[in-house]
């Protein structure tokens, strides 16, 4: 084999390992309970991926610019709470609140450009504010979601189940948005060298409000889709999506800083990191496990990336 | 156009500019006409990147007049609206996103670029101009920086700067463009920059190299100390008489005939011995006290010897290259290998040899104080003091502390990335002597450079080419057309 080729062959390798993992742990629940291969098999498996693959694009729109989001999982718990108290009875309210969520997340993107914040404590910050406005509206679990919501989330989708149809929508969105367009280069370029980016004319603090203000609208969807599958909320409710979400951007293949994202890896290991925690319920191990789960298939997926990384610079 | 040489473009009255403690601009004048190639030289520190800052709207000066084209006031002068009369910079530093592709990077600095197909759009236009200024550059628009070498980079810097766009291209400010290009890419640049003035269009090019300020520009300007000294036409000064001007004594030119003139020791114990049939034709090899020069073209191998010599010396199993004690590294890209930005001085130089310093679990701040303060007054220097951050510094400055580092351990083998990538004349000259100093007590060094005159400063040279040494030349032996030569024969496989 030419070294061209293989060099290609193993860069081929670090974008298929993402699927490459999601498919060897589908594999592996298929062969314990070869009937969760149906259509309602894989509702139940993945369901719970839905909410959390566009609380993943959140929080891969602030790692491409090599910032950290804290607040994603308390976020989305907040948007959940909303959704489940002021949206049945005060639909307007409830937009009005969504929309200043989504502003106070484009204003602590700028204002962590321009007083040049590390992005790991103002979202820290912002994290227990939106916890406590959460508590606010919703002292006790519970609340209803308005019934649109809850129908939506629960109905059939043709050919496909809806966590797939989801992925495809969320990676085809994501891809198309950071991947492709001229805003997502841009973005990217933010996260890669900003002094580039500045010199060239840019007002970095837009681009990073404009990043953040896009995370807001991601973590409104996953919240929104989160309550509709619940039916009710909790202030508490997606607390973990937090570390969930980061370890999904890196399963995926993005890094923490130079401004390395790849939304498509993004939401495939979403769908992993949610399909390793359902995997235990199949082989009749207690769900305590589900953490040390993820965290054992993130050090195997890290690892081989590295050795992945090891090949491509002999090659 | 009718009278285009005398038609003033752009003007500066007292620019002054102060970084805290240093001033870096103390009221310039300057002006360039339409049609205009100005050579900017000085020593480092003299203001020159400053100056360059202020008129591409980079950094607002603290008082003084800026007129573009007779445009009026300086108060709403900055990068937009330089980049809308036409204003554009190639930074010493490099300006590229290492995570995007050329394509992505042209698309950043032309947002005009727009439709579903910007991204073939901006990668042909990009080659184009690769095409334009560097034929046979062999880069492509879908190529992602990251994995460019560093002279790749900067040719796709200089072509994405020089690419017409929406906005015109009137004054091209290039900041040692060439430092990490080879010569043939630095010739055809050159070249370009002679079609690009004659077509009316004005260039101010920032380079130590005396000898292209002396083939390229129409005047030269003279910078010290944050002012302006000297503008002349390139056709009546010289090359004794400009370095006058920089302030320093001529011999500090390090030209070939004021090169050390010790010879290197003849039976010195080997230190280094590289030999492998697969991947070097030729043996190499160095002794003890000898000053080892690694030349050809840039990015054919040399800095990679020197990171597998170093992980030899750490201990890592190469069985090509035989490394007889410890190494230390002087770092060319200081941006990215050298220096901590976060720190001091002080601690930038005694960060290599910490152990030094020890008491106990502590380090012992007063003994790691004298000796910077030691190095500072055998490298000279210039700062208000050692606790300011390292990028209180000048570049030359910031790769003096990077020499102190290396030179301050105790490895009796330095290693040396192109050290001299952008650094005065005057740092040089101090920085050759220190060599032939630390060389004459037994230290042997090994310096990859890209600037020939430096090579007349080593006892041996291997021409690396492709990756491979292809040849071995002594002092004596060293002429540039043979250098030139081996680097560009065609290597049979």
């Amino acid at each position: 084999m030419s070294p061209v080729l293989a060099k290609r062959g193993v860069h081929m390798l670090h974008t298929l390992l993402p699927a490459m993992a999601l498919t060897l742990l589908l594999g592996a629940v298929f062969w314990r309970q070869p009937r969760a291969m149906s259509y309602f098999g894989i509702n139940l498996l993945l369901d719970l991926a839905i909410p959390l693959m566009f609380a993943t694009l959140a929080q891969m729109m602030i790692l491409a610019v090599s910032d950290l989001d804290l607040s994603i999982g308390p976020f989305v718990s907040l948007v959940a709470s909303i959704g489940a108290t002021l949206l049945p009875t005060r639909p307007a309210l409830a937009m009005l609140a969504l929309a200043a969520a989504v502003a106070a997340y484009a204003l602590a993107g700028a204002v962590i450009e321009s007083r040049r914040l590390p992005s790991i404590v103002v979202t820290l910050g912002l994290s227990f504010v939106w916890l406590g406005c959460a508590v606010l509206l919703l002292p006790t679990p519970g609340g209803l979601a308005p019934g649109w919501l809850s129908s939506a989330m629960a109905y059939r989708t043709p050919w496909l189940p809806m966590p797939i149809w989801m992925a495809l929508v969320a990676a085809v969105l994501g891809h198309a948005l950071i991947t492709r367009s001229a805003f997502g280069t841009l973005v990217r370029g933010l996260g890669g060298n900003p002094a580039a980016v500045a010199r060239v004319g840019w007002s970095l603090v837009r681009v990073r409000a404009g990043v953040y203000a896009l995370a807001g609208v991601f973590g409104v969807i996953a919240g929104l889709m989160l309550l509709g599958q619940t039916t009710s909320a909790d202030p508490n409710i997606a607390s973990r999506y937090t570390l969930v979400s980061i370890a999904a951007v890196i399963l995926g293949g993005g890094k923490f800083v130079g401004g390395y994202v790849s939304p498509v890896g993004a939401v495939i290991g979403a769908l992993t990191m949610t399909l390793a925690a359902s995997f235990l319920t199949f082989l009749d191990i207690a769900p305590d496990w589900q953490v040390g789960m993820q965290g054992l298939i993130l050090i195997v997926v890290l690892g081989l990336r590295a050795a992945i990384d090891r090949l491509e610079r002999i090659a | 156009m009718t009278n285009s040489i005398s038609e003033i473009l752009f003007e500066v009255r007292d620019a002054a500019k102060a970084f805290g403690a240093v001033q870096a601009l103390r009221g310039v004048d300057f002006q360039i006409t339409r049609g205009e190639c100005i050579g900017l030289v000085g020593h480092n520190g003299a203001g020159k990147s400053t100056l360059m800052n202020v008129l591409s709207g980079t950094l607002t000066p603290d008082r003084g007049e800026l007129h573009f084209a007779g445009r009026a006031g300086r108060s709403d002068w900055g990068v937009r609206e330089a980049q809308r009369l036409g204003v554009r910079s190639v930074y010493q530093e490099l300006s590229l996103c290492a995570n995007l592709s050329l394509a992505e990077n042209m698309r950043i600095a032309q947002p005009q670029l727009k439709g579903w197909n910007w991204r073939v759009n901006a990668g042909s236009q990009l080659e184009a101009s690769l095409d334009r200024i560097f034929p046979g550059h062999g880069l492509r628009a879908d190529q992602v920086v990251a994995d460019l070498s560093i002279g790749k980079r900067q040719l796709v810097e200089i072509a994405r700067a020089f690419t017409p766009g929406a906005q015109p291209l009137e004054l091209m400010i290039l900041d040692e463009p060439t430092s990490s290009l080879d010569s043939h890419a630095a010739g055809q640049l050159l070249a370009y920059i002679r079609e690009f003035v004659a077509h009316g269009k004005s260039c101010i090019l920032i380079s130590h190299k005396l000898r292209e300020i002396f083939n390229v520009a129409d005047r030269v300007v003279v910078m010290r100390d944050g002012q302006v000294v000297e503008s002349v036409r390139t056709d009546q000064t010289s090359r004794d008489r400009l370095v006058a001007a920089m302030g320093q004594d001529e011999q500090a030119t390090g030209f070939a005939g004021e090169a050390s003139t010790t010879a290197g020791p003849q039976n010195a114990p080997l230190v280094v011995k590289v030999s492998s049939p697969t991947r070097t034709r030729m043996e190499m090899n160095a002794g003890a006290g000898e000053v080892i020069g690694l030349a050809g073209l840039a990015g054919h191998g040399q800095t990679g010897l020197l990171l597998r010599l170093q992980a030899a010396s750490a201990g890592a199993a190469d069985c090509a290259v035989w490394v007889d004690g410890a190494t230390s590294f002087v770092a060319g890209d200081r941006q990215t290998d050298g220096v901590f930005g976060l720190w001091s001085i002080a601690r930038n130089m005694s960060v290599g040899c910490l152990s030094q310093f020890r008491r106990g679990l502590l380090i012992d701040l007063k003994k790691e104080r004298d000796r910077a303060e030691q190095w500072r007054q055998r490298l000279g220097l210039v700062t208000p003091g050692l606790d300011l951050p390292i990028y209180s510094l000048s570049g030359g400055n910031q790769q003096k502390v990077l020499f102190a580092r290396a030179l301050g351990s105790t490895a009796p083998i330095i290693l040396m990335d192109d050290p001299m990538r952008g650094v005065d004349v005057g740092t040089k000259h101090d920085v050759y002597a220190l060599i032939a100093d630390e060389a004459r007590r037994g230290r042997t060094f090994i310096w990859y450079t890209t600037e020939f005159d430096e090579l007349f400063h080593c006892d041996r040279v291997y021409v690396f080419n492709n990756g491979e040494v292809v040849g071995e030349l002594s002092r004596a032996e060293l002429n540039e057309e043979r250098v030139l030569n081996m680097s560009f024969e065609e290597i049979a496989a």
